[in-house]
C-alpha cells in the first residue's frame, strides 16, 4: 500500500535527526497557526500564492532563498562546530553516517535552494522593470516555475524527518550512489526534488530569455540595455543549454536505481565516469549562472554609488559573452585525476585560466568605475567593495586549481572546500545581498536599516575570512574534504578558528533577521522615494511599489542610462513616453500551486514507491493543466491610473 | 517636462532626436509565444543530445550479449522513417489548411497526422517487444540501456505529441479556430518537425551506424 514507506522511515533512533525534524515542524506548524489566527490566508492566497505578477514572485523566490539559507547555515554551523569538537581527540556529537548526509544536504541547499532562488527571485523581480516593460513574457509560467523550485525545496526537506537524505555529496557520484551502495531513498530523495525544481528553473529560463529578448521598451537596443539586463541574458541562456544536461543525467541514474539500467553502474558495461562529465557538464555553467547576475549587480550598484556611468560598458558586455560562451568549454577541471591524459588536461587548463581573463576586465572596469567618482559607502556599495577584494582571492586561487599538476595535490582537498566557498559567498552571496539592500525599497517603498544592514555587512566580511581562510592552510597540509574528524594535531588551531568564523557569520545572519525585522516595523519612518538612491536606470522610474502592470505609460529609451539622462538633462531631446491606451493584464492562476503539490506528492510517491499515489499525482498534474488550457477570461483590461484589478 | 507619443505612430518621432523605430519594442504576442516555445525546443534537443552522446559513449558496452548488428533491421526502420516524414508533411498540410479557413481539411491532415505518427508508434512498440522478447532488456547491458532509453524518449515524445494533438482536436471541433488557436497550433507543428529532426540523428546514428561496416 505504501511501497517501502513505513513507520521505520522516521528516524526515531537518531536523537540529532529527530531533534531536528521536530523542531522545524514546530516551526512550521507554529507559522501556520499564526497565519490562520491573523486570517492571512484569503490575502496570502490572492495576493502573493495565485498572483503571476513577476515582482511578487521576484519576492518569494527570496523569501525561499532566505528560509533555506537558515536551513543550509545550521547544517554548516553542525559541522564546523562538531569538526572544533574532534580536535584533540574528541569525537564530536554527530555520528558519521549523520555527517555524510549532513554536508550532502548542505551542497544541495546551498546551491539550489538559496543561491538560485536568491539570484533568479532578483532576475524576475529586476528586469521586465529595468526594460521598461509590463511583465516577464509568460507571466503565469513563471508563477509555476517559482512553485515547482518551492516544491523541490520541500522535497528535499521532508527527507528531514521521513526517511533519509543521500550521504554521497552534494553531486552524488556513481558507483557510490547505484543501488548497490546506496540502496535506501537518499539519492532518491536527492534525484527528485532537483528534477522538479531544475524543470522549474529551465521554464523561468525560457521565460526570461523571451522577455530580455523580445519585450524590451521601445527604443531598447541592446547597446542600450542595462548591464544587469545583459548578465540576465547571457545566465538565461547558460540555463536553457545546461538544464537540460543536468535533467537528462538525473533521469539516468533514476533509470538505474528504479529499473535496473545500466548507464554508470560498475557491471554490464556501464560508466561512472560518464556521470562525472555529463553532471559537470552542466555543473560548471551553472556556477556562471549564478556568478553573472551578481556581476550585473554590481554594475548596477557601483556606478550608482559613485555617482558615474560604469567603465567600458561594451567591453563588460563583450567580457559578459565571452565568459558565457567559455563556460561550456572547461568542465573537465572538475575532475584533473579522472586519467584522460596530459594533453586533454592541458587543453581544459589553459582554456580555465583562460576565463581569468575576461573575468578580470570586469575587475577593472568596476575599479575604473570608482576612480575618479564621489563613492558612498552605502550598504549595497560596501557589499560591493568586499566582493572585489574577496572575489578576487578566489579567483586566484581558482587559476591554481586549474593547473593540472597542482589540482592533483589538492584535489578534493580542504583547498578546493575554501576554494569554492570564496568564490560563491564572496561573489554570488555577497552580490544577492548588494542587490536586496539595493532593490528593497523598490520592492516595498521603504528602505533597510542601515545601521543594522552594516552590522550585518561586518559580521559576514570578517566571519568569512576566519571561516574559510583556514581551509586553504588545512588544505595544503593535507586535509580532505568530507572529513569528519580533525585527528592531525596541527589541524588542531587551524579547525577551531573556522569553528569562530562560522559563529560570527552566525552573528551575521541573525543580525539580517533583526535588520528586516526592525526595517518592517519602523517602516514608516524609512519610507523610500521612487528613486532613492538617485540612480541611473529605468525600474527607478517606477513608482516604489510599482503598480502590477510597472509602467503607467512606457518609456521610451534613447540612450543608456536613460532615467539618468532624462534627471539631469543631459540629454537636450523631451524625455518620451507611449501614449496610455488601455492595455491587458493576466488573471491570477493557481495553476503554479496546484502543478507543485501534484509534484511533490509525485515526487514524494517515486521516491516511496507508491505506484497508486504517482498515478494519482500524474492525473491530477493532467487535469489542472487541461483545466487551464481550456480556460477563457485569462485577461483583465487595465486604464492605467486605476486601482488594481480584483 | 514630457511628452507622449502614440503606441503606432513612430513617425511623430522623427526630427525629435530619437532614433526609434515603429518595429522595436515589445514584439506581438503571437512572435513571443512562438519564440519562447522554439527555446524550449531547443533546449528539448539538449537533452537528446545528452542520450545520444551517452549511447555513442556505450554504443559498444554490449557485456558479452546482443549488438547493434544482431538486432536492428534497417526494413523495419525505413517503414517508421517514411511514417514519421509523411506525417510531418500531413502536419504541414494541416497547417495551410488552417491558414485558409479551410475547416473540414484542416481536420483531414490532423487526422492523416494522428494515423501516421500512430502507425510510427505501433511499429516501435512492436520492435521492442521482439528485442525484449530475444531477451535484448534494456537490463541486460549498457549499450541496451543507452538504446532504449534514447529511442524510448523520443517515443515517449511522440506519444505525448499524439495527446497533445489529440487535445487541439477536440479544442478546434468545440470552440472553433479561437484568438489563440494559431499560435497553439504553430507550436504543435515546431514540435511536431523537431522530432522528425531528432530522428533523423536516431535513424542516423543508432541505425545506419549500427549496422553498417
Ligand atoms: C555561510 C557559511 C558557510 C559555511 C560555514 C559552510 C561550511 C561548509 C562546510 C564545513 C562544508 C564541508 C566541507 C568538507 O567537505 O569538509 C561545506 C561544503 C559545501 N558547501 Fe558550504 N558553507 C557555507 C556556505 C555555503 C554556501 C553559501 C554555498 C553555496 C551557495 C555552499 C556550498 C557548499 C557545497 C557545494 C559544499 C560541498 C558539499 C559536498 O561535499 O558535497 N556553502 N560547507
Ligand atoms: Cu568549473
Amino acid at each position: 500500500m505504501f511501497g517501502r514507506l513505513t513507520l521505520a522511515a522516521i528516524p526515531t533512533g537518531e536523537p540529532i535527526a529527530l531533534g531536528a525534524a521536530l523542531a522545524v515542524l514546530a516551526v512550521v506548524l507554529a507559522t501556520l497557526a499564526w497565519l490562520t489566527w491573523r486570517g492571512a490566508w484569503p490575502y496570502l492566497w490572492r495576493e502573493w500564492i495565485t498572483s503571476v505578477d513577476h515582482k511578487r514572485i521576484g519576492i518569494m523566490y527570496c523569501a525561499l532563498g532566505l528560509v533555506m539559507l537558515l536551513r543550509g547555515f545550521s547544517d554548516a554551523l553542525m559541522m564546523r562546530t562538531h569538526l572544533a569538537l574532534t580536535v584533540g581527540g574528541g569525537s564530536g556529537y554527530l555520528p558519521p553516517d549523520h555527517y555524510n548526509q549532513i554536508f550532502s544536504a548542505h551542497g544541495v541547499i546551498m546551491i539550489f535552494f538559496v543561491a538560485m532562488p536568491f539570484v533568479v527571485g532578483l532576475m524576475n523581480f529586476v528586469t521586465p522593470l529595468q526594460l521598461g516593460g509590463r511583465d516577464v513574457a509568460f507571466p503565469v509560467l513563471n508563477s509555476v516555475s517559482f512553485w515547482l523550485t518551492a516544491a523541490g525545496a520541500l522535497l528535499v526537506n521532508l527527507s528531514l524527518g521521513i526517511g533519509n537524505f543521500e550521504r554521497a555529496g552534494w553531486l552524488p557520484y556513481p558507483p557510490l550512489s547505484e543501488t548497490t551502495y546506496s540502496p535506501d531513498v537518499g539519492v532518491d530523495y536527492w534525484a527528485w526534488s532537483l528534477q522538479i525544481a531544475g524543470v522549474g528553473t529551465l521554464m523561468s529560463g525560457v521565460n526570461l530569455l523571451a522577455t530580455i529578448l523580445k519585450t524590451r521598451a521601445r527604443g531598447m537596443r541592446y547597446t542600450r540595455m542595462p548591464m544587469f539586463c545583459w548578465t540576465a541574458l547571457a545566465a538565461n541562456l547558460l540555463i536553457v543549454a545546461a538544464f537540460p544536461i543536468l535533467t537528462a543525467t538525473i533521469a539516468m541514474l533514476t533509470l538505474d536505481r528504479m529499473a535496473g539500467f545500466h548507464f554508470f553502474t560498475n557491471d554490464a558495461g556501464g560508466n561512472p565516469m560518464m556521470f562525472v562529465n555529463l553532471v559537470w557538464a552542466w555543473g560548471h555553467p551553472e556556477v556562471y549562472i549564478l556568478i553573472l547576475p551578481c556581476f550585473g549587480i554590481f554594475s548596477e550598484v557601483v556606478p550608482t554609488f559613485s555617482r558615474k556611468p560604469l567603465f567600458g560598458y561594451r567591453s563588460m558586455v563583450a567580457a559578459t559573452m565571452a565568459i558565457c560562451v567559455l563556460s561550456f568549454m572547461v568542465w573537465l577541471h572538475h575532475f584533473f585525476t579522472m586519467g584522460a591524459g596530459a594533453n586533454i588536461n592541458a587543453v581544459f587548463g589553459v582554456l580555465s585560466m583562460i576565463i581569468a581573463v575576461p573575468t578580470g576586465v570586469k575587475v577593472f572596469n568596476w575599479l575604473f568605475t570608482m576612480y575618479g567618482g564621489k563613492v558612498e559607502f552605502s550598504v549595497p556599495m560596501l557589499w560591493s567593495l568586499a566582493f572585489m577584494s574577496t572575489f578576487v582571492i578566489g579567483g586566484m586561487t581558482g587559476v591554481l586549481l586549474a593547473i593540472p599538476p597542482v589540482d592533483f595535490v589538492v584535489h578534493n582537498s580542504q583547498f578546493l572546500v575554501a576554494h569554492f566557498h570564496n568564490v560563491i559567498i564572496g561573489g554570488v552571496l555577497f552580490g544577492v545581498f548588494a542587490g536586496v539592500n539595493y532593490w528593497f525599497p523598490k520592492a516595498f517603498g521603504f528602505m533597510l536599516d542601515e545601521r543594522l544592514g552594516k552590522a550585518a555587512f561586518w559580521c559576514w566580511v570578517v566571519g568569512f575570512y576566519l571561516a574559510f581562510m583556514p581551509l586553504y592552510a588545512l588544505g595544503l597540509m593535507g586535509m580532505t574534504r568530507r572529513l569528519n574528524v580533525a585527528y592531525m594535531p596541527q589541524w588542531g588551531p587551524w579547525t577551531l578558528v573556522a569553528a569562530v568564523g562560522a559563529l560570527v557569520i552566525f552573528a551575521g545572519i541573525l543580525l539580517m533577521l533583526a535588520q528586516l525585522y526592525v526595517s518592517i516595523r519602523r517602516r514608516a519612518a524609512l519610507r523610500a522615494g521612487d528613486d532613492p538612491w538617485d540612480a541611473r536606470t529605468l525600474e527607478w522610474a517606477a513608482s516604489s511599489p510599482p503598480p502590477a502592470w510597472n509602467f503607467d505609460r512606457l518609456p521610451v529609451v534613447a540612450c543608456l542610462d536613460e532615467l539618468w539622462a532624462r534627471k539631469t538633462g543631459a540629454r537636450k531631446e523631451t524625455p518620451l513616453w507611449l501614449d496610455d491606451k488601455p492595455f491587458h493584464m493576466p488573471r491570477n492562476s493557481a495553476i503554479g500551486v496546484a502543478l507543485a503539490a501534484a509534484a511533490t506528492f509525485f515526487g514524494f510517491a517515486m521516491v516511496w514507491r507508491i505506484d497508486w499515489l504517482a498515478i494519482a499525482a500524474a492525473l491530477a498534474a493532467l487535469t489542472a493543466v487541461i483545466g487551464f488550457a481550456a480556460r477563457r477570461n485569462l485577461e483583465v483590461a487595465v486604464a492605467p491610473n486605476e486601482k488594481a484589478p480584483a | 517636462m514630457t511628452a507622449t507619443v502614440p503606441l503606432d505612430d513612430s513617425d511623430q518621432l522623427a526630427g525629435t532626436g530619437f532614433e526609434v523605430h515603429s518595429d522595436e519594442g515589445a514584439a506581438p504576442r503571437e512572435e513571443v509565444v512562438g519564440f519562447g516555445f522554439w527555446v524550449f525546443l531547443l533546449s528539448d534537443i539538449v537533452i537528446f543530445a545528452s542520450f545520444f552522446a551517452a549511447y555513442a559513449v556505450l554504443r559498444n558496452s554490449t557485456a558479452g550479449g546482443a549488438d547493434s548488428r544482431a538486432l536492428f533491421s534497417l526494413g523495419n526502420v525505413a517503414l517508421e522513417t517514411l511514417c514519421l516524414l509523411l506525417s510531418s508533411y500531413a502536419c504541414a498540410l494541416a497547417h495551410v489548411a488552417l491558414a485558409r479557413r479551410a475547416a473540414a481539411a484542416f481536420l483531414i491532415g490532423l487526422a492523416a497526422t494522428f494515423a501516421l505518427g500512430a502507425l510510427f508508434l505501433t511499429l516501435e512498440i512492436r520492435e521492442f517487444a521482439d528485442f525484449l522478447a530475444r531477451g535484448a532488456t534494456p537490463q541486460s547491458s549498457a549499450f541496451l540501456s543507452a538504446f532504449f532509453a534514447l529511442v524510448g524518449l523520443h517515443g515517449a515524445h511522440i506519444s505525448a505529441g499524439l495527446i497533445w494533438l489529440a487535445g487541439l482536436a477536440a479544442l478546434f471541433v468545440l470552440q472553433g479556430s479561437g484568438a489563440r488557436y494559431g499560435s497553439r497550433f504553430f507550436c504543435f507543428a515546431l514540435y511536431w518537425h523537431a522530432l522528425d529532426l531528432v530522428w533523423i540523428g536516431i535513424f542516423t546514428v543508432v541505425y545506419l551506424m549500427g549496422v553498417l561496416p
